[in-house]
């Protein structure tokens, strides 16, 4: 109880001191007043304007505002679309955890058994081929590989349809087929790295005292790895996974623009251009509460695999 | 340090295979065929757009030429701009204007529904001008209707303007003046109008849907569904179109053209922009008339549209492009020929035998005048001036350079908002607001301001003409081109029209068969 208490404190500071960051970086690069108003507006518009909307006041005065809003749960209307944000925010959301979702599964179910079957056979001819693809895969960045997907899913082989995601909305089985390909495209990296980090880690709990105690009880290889080595090669695997959750969230940003699907990432880049406060205040809110949640997931599965961690 | 080898060969062979799968033409493959039977089945199309509509609906407060390009199916005035750069009657059936060119009498057609069934009266067009007046953010369209004294029902099919000012291309800025109904708040989100198409939903950055409106008063448009589809990024909005997703792509380069299947009809016309080398002629050594010809002389546009766009484009020589055809004065395109050593004297002349340094500025996120930005800067560095190009956000540049008057010189386009030679005219008279270049000479003032004034048509044309020959002679700024705008469409679709505005008018595409 009192580790959560301390977890939700963190908490609450990291999302008070990111929205108080994000909203002094848009203090260095302007409001949003010009570009809404265009190039046929006097300068007395722009300035009206950023009366009515506030920014003639002073920056503390505006975050102060911005923060009682949110507090009350009011994200606030967005500038470009005068929709509220919650709405907006809403709706990307749901796409791009779908999306995170389905990498971070593919990352796990597709690299954890991969890595203990190189680590089993280390040195041999599947292990040389698992660590040369590793390599390979490791060092092409998530969009190119996005666009190769494209070229031949979509656009060769026609499994799916590029650029048509609001074609598949309400079709749950196009919807996922379509999300496969943006999904592996995050996904394939990560893959190869969890892969090459959880090889490494059995070989190294491999190496350790206890476990040629075990072998000394008569334990074969196999009994070794999966009674013993495995549980303790997992911890820095969880904290890799999770931090991987963390960051594919970073990494949809790109993906979204080559898949043209409509996530959190490519509305908060929008919104970054055309100056939209609100809307990259309450998106930057959930990204970093996206992060602090899966470290305390990922705290909490520590405490599982090795009960000698204790939490507080 | 082999297994290193063999990686590297075997990334390599895999990228050989995959790209060249999808470079080149490609087979028209079951899956695109099948979208776009199903879409042609149902009547529907699909337009790639590269922008969401980032700002208010409402038509008096949207501002991004993108949206007004869309909602011009949506909203229609009391006259209408036609593809041939005339206005044809709309919401009114007719018009008179009194001797003095005072009074506006407008008939006001009957039978006529907004999109949420309510039927059309004088007073939604009372309410419609009067609104605008008060709110629009189109500075030359507020000017314009600031000379309205009054608008007022005579009586149910009739609508009288006053004016304080007579004013020829009145009539233009009526065709701006959108009609909404008057009791009628949530245009900025779900705008209501009387176009041949109505709004039908929105989802952020994902699509924006036009169903056609039964109770158009017109003919009706052709496709019973648009769905406008946004692609922020141009790589992304090509895959689209290779895969059948999108039947309409416009204000495409050029070289995206270039590699697309046989599925699809490209068209070519011009983006109506003035692009050119805009100079703050109130900073040094632009101030100087001899520097800034001399520029003119440092550059090849025939160069600039090879390099480019393969030759594409209009060239221009002054702030009128050539859709304009009454205004557009064809002998000013090539008043100043390529001719590096002439604009070596100029600048020794005036003092720069060694040439100088300077900055251009240009919006990073529109490619064209980037690359236009860039060949500037080897042909005015072949008469010894040495240029610095400094890419800027747009929003930055809005600020600084637009609004700021920041710079020293910049490379980008500006269009008319309205059918008339004021809309790209006006700007550079001494005491506008929007002079971004701060332009400042006497007879050009004098030639405007004895334009505005005129009611003859062909006087005040002619007017006109002479204002664009001071601005070319006095080398306001080095002008460039009216950029080529290539469409690309499904070959089954016709009826496609460009328009001396940015405008995209969907009601006369229709399947072929």
């Amino acid at each position: 109880m009192h580790y959560l208490l301390k977890k939700f404190c963190t908490l609450i500071i990291t999302l008070f001191i990111v929205s108080l960051l994000a909203f002094c970086a848009f203090q260095l690069i302007g409001d949003p007043t010009t570009s809404m108003l265009g190039t046929n507006a006097t300068p007395e518009q722009v300035e009206a304007l950023r009366h009515e909307l506030g920014f003639d006041r002073p920056l503390l005065v505006q975050y102060g505002d911005w923060l009682i809003h949110f507090v009350q749960g009011d994200m606030g209307t967005s500038y470009s679309y005068n929709m509220p944000v919650s709405e907006m925010v809403g709706s990307r959301i749901m796409v791009t955890f779908i999306m995170t979702m389905m990498a971070f599964i593919m990352t796990v179910v597709v690299s954890i058994p991969l890595g203990i079957f190189a680590a089993r056979r280390e040195g041999g001819v599947f292990d040389r081929i698992i660590t040369a693809f590793d390599q390979i895969v490791m060092s092409i960045p998530p969009f190119f590989i996005g666009i190769l997907l494209t070229c031949v899913f979509g656009l060769i082989l026609h499994v799916f349809q590029p650029g048509s995601f609001d074609a598949v909305r309400g079709h749950p089985v196009a919807y996922i087929t379509y999300m496969i390909f943006p999904a592996l495209s995050i996904a394939i990296p990560r893959i190869a790295m969890t892969v090459k980090m959880l090889r490494s880690s059995i070989l190294e709990q491999m190496g350790q005292d206890y476990i040629r105690t075990a072998y000394s009880r008569g334990l074969n290889r196999d009994g070794v790895l999966w009674g013993h080595a495995l549980r303790n090669a997992l911890i820095p695997v969880v904290t890799f996974v999770a931090v991987s959750v963390a960051e594919m969230v970073a990494g949809s940003i790109v993906i979204e623009q080559v898949f043209s699907i409509p996530g959190i990432g490519r509305l908060l880049l929008a919104s970054i251009s055309s100056r939209d406060i609100p809307v990259v205040q309450a998106i930057v809110v959930i990204l970093a509460l996206w992060v602090v949640v899966v470290n305390f997931i990922a705290d909490v599965l520590y405490q599982y695999i090795d009960p000698r961690i204790r939490l507080n | 340090m082999k297994k290193q080898n063999i990686a590297l060969l075997l990334s390599a062979a895999m990228m050989v295979t995959a790209l060249s799968a999808c470079g080149g033409p490609k087979s028209n493959g079951s899956g695109s065929d099948d979208a776009n039977t199903s879409r042609a089945d149902s009547n529907e199309i699909a337009v790639g757009i590269a922008q969401d509509l980032g700002d208010s609906l409402d038509p008096y407060q949207m501002t991004a030429a993108g949206t007004r390009e869309i909602l011009f199916n949506v909203y229609e005035g009391l006259y209408k701009p036609t593809s041939s750069g005339d206005f044809a009657p709309a919401l009114a059936e007719s018009y008179a204007v009194s001797e003095d060119g005072l009074q506006y009498t407008f008939t006001i057609r009957d039978g006529v529904q907004f999109h949420n069934g309510t039927a059309m009266d004088v007073d939604d067009v009372v309410y419609s001008f009067n609104t605008c007046a008060a709110t629009t953010v189109d500075s030359s369209l507020a000017a314009a209707l600031s000379n309205v004294v009054s608008v007022e029902a005579t009586d149910e099919h009739t609508v009288t303007i006053t004016l304080s000012a007579p004013n020829s291309d009145f009539l233009a800025y009526v065709a701006s003046v959108y009609i909404v109904p008057d009791d009628y708040t949530d245009q900025a989100t779900a705008p209501v109008g009387t176009g041949p198409f109505m709004y039908v939903s929105r989802s952020v950055q994902e699509n924006i849907i036009f169903d056609k409106f039964d109770g158009y008063w017109g003919e009706a448009a052709k496709v019973d569904r648009v769905t406008f589809k946004i692609y922020e990024d141009s790589s992304a909005m090509m895959t689209a179109l290779n895969g059948g997703a999108v039947d309409i792509v416009t204000h495409l380069t050029v070289s995206q053209t270039q590699n697309l299947s046989d599925q699809y009809t490209v068209l070519e016309g011009t983006m109506n922009l003035v692009q050119a080398l805009y100079l703050n002629n109130a900073q040094a050594p632009f101030d100087d008339v001899r520097v800034r010809q001399a520029l003119c002389y440092a550059i090849d546009k025939d160069a600039i549209l090879e390099l480019t766009a393969d030759g594409h484009g209009a060239k221009l020589g002054s702030s009128v492009y050539p859709a304009f055809t009454k205004y557009f004065d064809d002998s000013l395109t090539d008043y100043y020929t390529y001719d590096p050593e002439k604009a070596k004297e100029l600048l020794a002349e005036a003092g720069y035998a060694n040439g100088f340094s300077m900055t251009i500025t240009v919006p990073s996120n529109y490619t064209p005048h980037v690359d236009v930005a860039q060949v500037l800067v080897e042909q005015l560095g072949a008469v010894g001036i040495t240029v610095q190009l400094q890419e800027v956000e747009w929003n930055t540049w809005l600020q600084d350079v637009y609004q700021g008057r920041n710079f020293q010189a910049t490379v980008v386009g500006f269009d008319a908002a309205t059918l008339t030679a004021n809309a790209l005219l006006q700007r550079w008279t001494s005491d506008s607001d929007v002079n971004m270049i701060n332009f400042s000479n006497a007879e050009y003032d004098s030639l405007i301001a004895q334009a505005n004034a005129t009611t003859d048509d062909a006087a005040r044309t002619e007017l006109y003409l002479q204002a664009e020959r001071v601005l070319t002679e006095q080398a306001a700024n080095v002008y460039i081109q009216d950029l080529a705008d290539m469409v690309v469409i499904n070959k089954n679709l016709t009826g496609f029209q460009f328009y001396p505005l940015y405008v995209l008018d969907l009601s006369d595409i229709a399947y072929v068969n």
